[in-house]
């Protein structure tokens, strides 16, 4: 709604995380990276759970599918060319979400919650438990992707410097794309069918076919976030498809507030500083994690996202709600 | 667009069935409503009206029976095929989208004339026909002054009124009311009727409804259902004269103060 009001701030968060680089210490900038990539696939998921209301318990499929089809498609000795692969791994992704969504959004509710967690455990054994995936091992990407054009090298992701800036300016480009597409008039019968299918169908929406978009289009962006984490980690087990994962997103977005691009991005920050933070006091760090997402939850119905206006109302001492 | 006739048969309903399990909410229900009319289903609590609304809307597949809309066979379709040749409705509880402001709710049923959704890079509030519509829809449903506000805290007479809009900006011909009036105090049921009769002069109304003064203001036709039977049909002078009918609100809570 108000994006010119909160500009600045995350301007300011942008360049913070752009100066990352600047330490020369592999250990951030790959970690951050990851962060980065985390983020940009809780926004894949919040067009679906926050924009549209559709809680997918399974998103990581298409994370774990764009990430295999890189280390598939990629030759053993040489690089593949970045022009190729990116597409080819994201559109992968794409087709597979439609074709599941073809199925899964024709229900509703639970029902919806438990055929794409599914769904999604069906892609985990097929990488698993075929020869494709190289079992629970996984596939070393040997090579990564190379970024030439005829010859002339724009940016070289071997060099993890550029490669961070790759991911950083991938998800600075997800983040405008999203929000231009929520103003759009499908993001609005999105917003609306969130609200009320039903009406919406009464108002002349056929509605399953924007739902259908949508999943294909969050399906596909989750795919670029898998893209983007095969290439900057080197290897992909499946592990990345798991339900673990569908899980941890989720929980990116609920601590990020449902329904906030931005929001997703800082719950994705949050959720690996607590996880580094919780791994360091305690091997038992999942119980203090999941007594966060728990105080969020009751505390913090509008996640993190939600914080600033708090602040904002307690300071100006306002009795607005 | 179509041209205005007068008497017009706009829908036309043939004994409608509709069974849940053993129970027959609605047993050989037919309706005709024609351009520049208001048709009233009267009938006590559990009578079958809102069955019988939400068949004709596409919300409720019907057990047997045909509907025609404009001579054509409608019966197969969906609600959202049905809003898109020309039957709107709204809804017995208020049925908005709150969080949004009026104007945006208006515009975005406005939008369902036109749908576009490959085009995700144009932006939904510069599309001038849809913003456009969407303000004459509310400035004819009688909501003018209050445009520009979130619609969840509009007045519960307001939120019928923003009901009526949508359907309006849906460009429909056949407007289904369930129960408009409920919940409304006097001053606010008056502007109603006066926004039902202006609206009945494209249009045809399907209304259900409770309030017998309200009732008598507005019908050119009044059909009463008794236990999902169709008890008589016909202009409100013959209603108010039928001895059946009488009958049949005696001994209810619905008394026929007329």
């Amino acid at each position: 709604m108000n994006a010119n009001a909160s500009l600045i701030p995350k301007l300011v968060a942008l360049a913070i995380v752009a100066c990352v680089p600047l330490s020369g210490e592999s250990f951030y900038i790959e970690m951050v990276g990851k962060v980065l990539v985390m983020a940009i696939f809780a926004m894949s998921l919040d067009l679906l759970v926050g924009f549209t209301g559709l809680v997918s318990f399974g998103h990581a499929a298409y994370f774990g599918i764009a990430a295999y089809a890189v280390a598939i498609l990629s030759p053993e000795y040489e690089a593949a060319s970045l022009w190729y692969v990116l597409p080819a791994s994201v559109g992968l992704s794409a087709l597979a979400a439609f074709v599941i969504g073809l199925f899964v959004l024709r229900t509703k509710g639970i029902y919806f919650i438990m055929v794409t967690l599914a769904f999604a455990q069906m892609a985990y054994f097929i990488f698993h438990d075929t020869p494709l995936g190289g079992g629970s091992d996984g596939k070393y990407l040997n090579n990564k992707p190379s970024a030439s054009i005829f010859g002339w090298e724009p940016f070289d992701l071997t060099n993890e410097v550029h490669m961070f800036y790759f991911v950083l300016a991938v998800l600075v480009l997800v983040y405008l794309f999203l929000a231009r597409v929520l103003q759009s008039p499908f993001g609005r019968v999105l917003v609306g069918i969130k609200s009320n299918e039903h009406r919406m169908q009464s108002l002349g929406y056929y509605t399953f076919r924007y739902k259908l978009g949508a999943f294909t289009l969050a399906g596909a962006l989750g795919g670029l976030a898998g893209f983007l984490y095969a290439v900057l980690s080197g290897f992909v087990t499946p592990e990345l498809l798991s339900w673990h994962e569908s899980g941890n997103v989720l929980l990116m977005v609920i601590l990020g507030g449902m329904g906030n691009l931005a929001g997703a991005i800082a719950g994705a920050f949050a959720f690996e500083a607590m996880r580094e933070i919780f791994a360091d006091i305690t091997k038992y760090w999942q119980l203090l994690m999941g007594g966060v997402i728990v105080a969020v939850v009751l505390f913090l119905p509008g996640g993190l996202a939600g914080v600033p206006g708090r602040i904002k109302r307690a300071l100006q001492g306002g009795d607005a709600k | 667009m179509s041209v205005t006739t007068k008497n017009e048969v706009l829908l036309q309903a043939d004994k409608l069935t509709r069974r849940f399990g053993g129970l027959v909410a609605n047993q050989d229900i037919s309706v005709t409503l024609e351009r520049q009319m208001i048709h009233v289903l009267l009938g006590p609590n559990g009578a079958g009206k809102s069955t019988c609304i939400n068949m004709l809307s596409g919300d409720l597949p019907p057990s047997e029976g045909r509907i025609h809309y404009l001579g054509r066979d409608i019966t197969a379709l969906t609600a959202a095929q049905r809003s898109q040749v020309g039957i709107g409705r709204s809804y017995q509880r208020t049925n908005i989208f709150p969080q949004f402001t009026v104007l945006e709710n208006v515009r975005l049923a406005a939008q369902s004339r036109r749908q576009q959704p490959w085009r995700l890079f144009s932006k939904a509030m510069e599309q001038k026909w849809a913003l456009e519509k969407a303000r004459a829809c509310i400035e004819e449903a009688g909501l003018g002054k209050r445009v520009d506000w979130v619609s969840g805290v509009l007045s519960h007479g307001e939120q019928r009124q923003l009901e009526i809009a949508m359907v309006l900006a849906t460009d429909a011909q056949v407007l289904l009311l369930d129960e408009p009036l409920a919940g409304m105090g006097s001053e606010e049921s008056a502007s109603m009727v006066e926004v039902l009769k202006r609206l009945r002069q494209t249009r045809g109304i399907l209304l259900v409804e409770h309030d017998m003064d309200a009732v008598f203001a507005v019908a050119d036709m009044i059909t009463v259902m008794v236990n999902g039977q169709l008890l008589e049909c016909g202009p409100p002078a013959q209603i108010k004269a039928s001895v059946a009918v009488q009958q049949a609100y005696l001994g209810t809570e619905d008394s026929f103060h007329v």
